[in-house]
């Protein structure tokens, strides 16, 4: 029951990346297009403005959903007998896409961070955005990437320890 | 020390960065130094000694994994424990505390410093505190930018009895390193949600799987750090930094608890966890939010709330498991904090004022923590830290505006006058400076003496509520001496030393622990109760006639039984005292054999002395503990001093049990289980005939009532 919820919010992120993109892309498109052509549309820009190293991140993140998704579907239809091996097998994924996710935010700083200023509401969240910008891009691409690999080395040696 | 560390208040303008950084170390180093110092009054009253009950199971523990490495005690199968069942101790208990003092003693030995293990256990509490009071700086530096804050916050925790209660050295228990655990992980969450790296949630997962081994409160950290981000989401203070670290976090952390054995699947199963799950979830939503700006944010509201009823869902299974603990009467919470419990709704205050995202965490911490303290006397534990961070907030703002001695300028002034006006309430600072001196010298005087008044409870608290190991007792003699009560010590020694090695012991389960630490004996029952079943026997086997007994005691294997008598002494933690709990958890199983109502007079009244009921005089407990009481007294004297009452004046007769030990002041007694008779006649038959009573005499009395009935 709890890993379902995971399985639905994995496999839905890889739809959000493309509005981000959308917003920051200069929009060509005309108001009564139809659907798959605004799909088709957001498809190319998002081809078009994201660097290299992040569609390479966000092929990883479909990755890890797919695997994660397979797991789960495995669990379901054919039993959780090895319920330590599927477990492992599954946290790994979540948890390898969760710390991608992570990079992702940190290297692509400037797209994801400006996109959370606007939604943070209230009265408060006034001199607080101001820390959350200037304390995001503090971190570099080099830091995040090392952040990176203790993050994977922790959470690989845990699943291989709880494989059994 | 909190002297000294206004003292560097002082100094901050004259002297250099590296002076007061110096300075800031030493006085930290002062501070866990006096956190150590004082906790070592029942080392120096008594001796380095484990204290208490579960502390005896711990060092047993630890003396086992010392002994065998690692992988045997994680399979430690237990067989000298709740004899014929045995228990897996490996996998019942939370192995952190037993590790740590392993690792430090090895290390110790590596270093060729030839320590005794058991003196690592009794100082491991202590040498924690200071480590807590180190990780209170830190987390309090995360919450104010005053560094006077931060000293405060170490000074306190350092000493006050909250935590000195579970601290003190010789009280080798789990909490001995969990709440600096506590501390520790809270610091490093409040770092990661600061800086929102990979790294610092990582180390916060880290600590936390320690937690996790270390102690069952790591529910709390599970329950807390979830509940932050949500608040913060509701707030409208979602951001990459918060993903970051509560994911990093609960994807390494979850993984992390679920190595240890005790907690198992726990994580994924248990409810107490599911808030945990539940953000985790919500926050990839956020994700989705953010990323696609506005989709769902129209219902998010509904959203939330659905899972605020899930909220409330969480803490049942805590105040459920509470109901055995007593609610914390109100005089405890000034006991325990002096001071500090009015200094913390001030300081919980000030972090509404700069309401940044580690002042939502304090604030939270505050309400829950206070709530759960004031449910359960236990967690006190987790209140103090928070108290300890909210009143060193309160006090070094008082001691930052008040002890400048020069006259605020104008200038100044102004400025922050304009700044109030920019931010949220111009009454946010509404007297910027203190001008009379007459006033600086009032405040300052009275924080001062209340810093005083506090270390002097502090102090007082310390040495004579919770620095008594209970193993050892000490009183007063009439000349005010000091008179050392070691009868338990005594009467363990006596088993260790004339029992054969697998004796099996029966006691009430509150000395399992220290008979199996001190005599290393097999024991029916222990304080890890968890077969009722088993407990409910030995209190059958106590409530019962010596007819009911002696099959019990014989199907057990049982070689001895051991009673607490505190009739001679007035020591009240006796089992007689106990004795009515015995009945009613044997009522529980048997409710047909063991009846409570046979244990009051007819007035309804709980007796021991000649009004005691048949059922009560006959009961194996009763027995044990008046057997030839009265011979110590002068004829139709004996008094016992703990009930207050006339002891019996005959002794009560024992046909199954032989009297094999008593100790010096008549603590502890021990009594043999006599092996079946020789010439197989039932023990009581026997016992008659060893006194020369004639058979006839009962065969006799039964004769004419059978003829009457027919």
């Amino acid at each position: 029951m709890p890993a379902k919820r995971h399985a639905a919010s994995t496999t839905a992120t890889p739809v959000p990346v493309a509005p981000a993109t959308l917003s920051s892309g200069p929009p060509t498109l005309k108001t009564n297009a139809s659907a798959a052509a605004i799909a088709q549309h957001v498809w190319e820009q998002y081809l078009a403005n994201t660097p290299q190293r992040t569609l390479l991140l966000d092929a990883f993140m479909a990755f890890l959903v797919l695997v994660g998704g397979l797991q789960f579907l495995y669990c379901v239809l054919a039993g959780n007998y090895p319920f330590n091996a599927f477990l492992s097998g599954f946290s790994a994924a979540v948890g390898q896409f969760v710390l991608t996710a992570s990079l992702r935010m940190q290297t692509s700083d400037s797209g994801s961070g400006s996109s959370s200023k606007p939604s943070s509401k209230g009265k408060n969240a006034r001199f607080v955005d101001e820390d959350n910008q200037e304390q995001v891009s503090g971190t570099s691409h080099e830091r995040a990437f090392a952040d990176y690999i203790f993050g994977s080395l922790i959470l690989h040696f845990f699943c291989i320890n709880f494989i059994n | 020390m909190a002297q000294s560390s206004s003292l560097d208040v002082l100094l901050k303008g004259s002297s250099g960065q590296s002076t007061r950084g110096l300075l800031r170390i030493i006085i930290l180093i002062t501070i866990a130094a006096a956190a150590v110092a004082s906790r070592l009054f029942s080392v120096i009253r008594f001796e380095s000694i484990i204290h208490e009950f579960d502390p005896w199971f711990n060092f047993r523990a630890t003396k086992y994994l010392v002994q065998n490495g690692f992988y045997s005690f994680w399979d430690w199968f237990d067989d000298r424990t709740w004899h014929p069942l045995g228990r897996v101790t490996g996998g019942t208990l939370y192995p952190g505390l037993m590790v740590t003092s392993g690792v430090i003693y090895h290390i110790l030995r590596f270093l060729t410093i030839p320590v005794d293990i058991r003196n690592v256990c009794v100082l491991l509490a202590p040498g924690f505190s200071g480590l807590t009071a180190l990780a209170m700086y830190l987390l309090t530096c995360e919450m104010s930018k005053s560094p006077s804050a931060g000293l405060l916050a170490a000074a306190f925790m350092g000493i006050v009895p909250g935590y000195i209660s579970r601290s003190v050295a010789g009280s080798y228990d789990n909490e001995a390193i969990a709440i600096f655990l506590l501390v520790f992980t809270f610091f490093l969450w409040i770092k990661a949600v600061k800086n929102g790296s990979i790294m610092w949630g990582a180390l916060t997962a880290l600590f936390y799987g320690y937690m996790v081994s270390a102690w069952g409160g790591y529910v709390f950290i599970t329950n807390l750090i979830p509940l932050h981000v949500f608040v913060l989401l509701c707030m409208g203070r979602y951001s990459s930094r918060v993903y970051i670290s509560y994911t990093t976090w609960y994807a390494l952390g979850t993984l992390g608890s679920m190595q240890i054995p005790f907690v198992g699947f726990l994580p994924i199963r248990n409810s107490d966890h599911m808030s945990a799950l539940g953000v985790f979830g919500l926050i990839q939503l956020g994700l989705l939010r953010t990323l696609s700006a506005g989709v769902i944010a129209p219902w998010s509201g509904r959203f939330y709330s659905l899972w605020d009823t899930g909220y409330a869902k969480i803490h049942i299974p805590i105040i459920a498991s509470v109901s055995e603990h007593q609610p914390t009467a109100w005089p405890a919470f000034f006991f325990d904090l002096n001071f500090l419990i009015w200094l913390f709704p001030a300081g919980v205050f000030m972090c509404f004022q700069n309401l940044k995202d580690e002042h939502v965490f304090v604030i939270i911490y505050a309400v829950l923590a206070s709530y759960f303290a004031g449910v359960m006397v236990r967690l006190m534990l987790t209140l103090t830290p928070i108290v300890c961070v909210a009143a060193a907030l309160a006090v070094s703002s008082i001691l930052d505006s008040f002890l400048v001695l020069t006259k605020p300028n104008p200038e100044s002034q102004t400025k922050t006058t304009s700044e109030d006006s920019k931010s949220l309430r111009s009454t946010q600072k509404p007297v910027v400076g203190i001008y009379s001196y007459f006033s600086k010298a009032v405040v300052t005087g009275s924080i001062t003496v209340y810093l005083l008044l506090f270390v002097a409870h502090c102090t007082w608290v310390t040495s004579n509520a919770y620095s008594s190991p209970s193993v050892v007792l000490a009183s007063r003699m009439p000349d005010g001496s000091q008179f050392i009560i070691d009868d338990y010590r005594e009467a363990y020694y006596w088993l260790r030393q004339n029992t054969p090695d697998n004796a099996k012991i029966m006691s009430w389960w509150d000395y399992g622990y220290q008979i199996g630490g001190m005599a290393d004996r097999p024991t029916l029952v222990d304080n890890n109760t968890w077969n009722n079943t088993h407990i409910a026997t030995v209190g059958k086997a106590m409530s019962s006639r010596e007819e009911v007994s002696y099959p019990i005691l014989r199907q057990h294997d049982v070689d001895y039984v051991l009673v607490v008598f505190g009739g001679l002494l007035g020591y009240s933690g006796d089992d007689l005292n106990k004795f009515l709990w015995m009945v009613r958890i044997a009522e529980g199983i048997w409710p047909d054999e063991v009846k409570e109502r046979d244990f009051f007079t007819a007035r309804g009244e709980y007796r021991v002395d000649d009004e005691a009921t048949p059922t009560m005089r006959n009961s194996l407990m009763y027995k044990m503990s008046y057997y030839n009481f009265q011979s110590l007294f002068p004829a139709g004297q004996a008094v016992d001093r703990v009930r207050g009452t006339r002891a019996p004046t005959e002794s009560p007769q024992l046909n199954t049990l032989e009297e094999a030990f008593t100790s010096e002041n008549w603590i502890i007694r021990i009594y043999k289980v006599k092996d079946l008779d020789n010439f197989d006649r039932d023990h009581n038959n026997a016992v008659a005939f060893d006194k020369g009573l004639k058979r006839k005499r009962a065969s006799k009395k039964k004769g004419p009532r059978v003829l009457r009935t027919e």
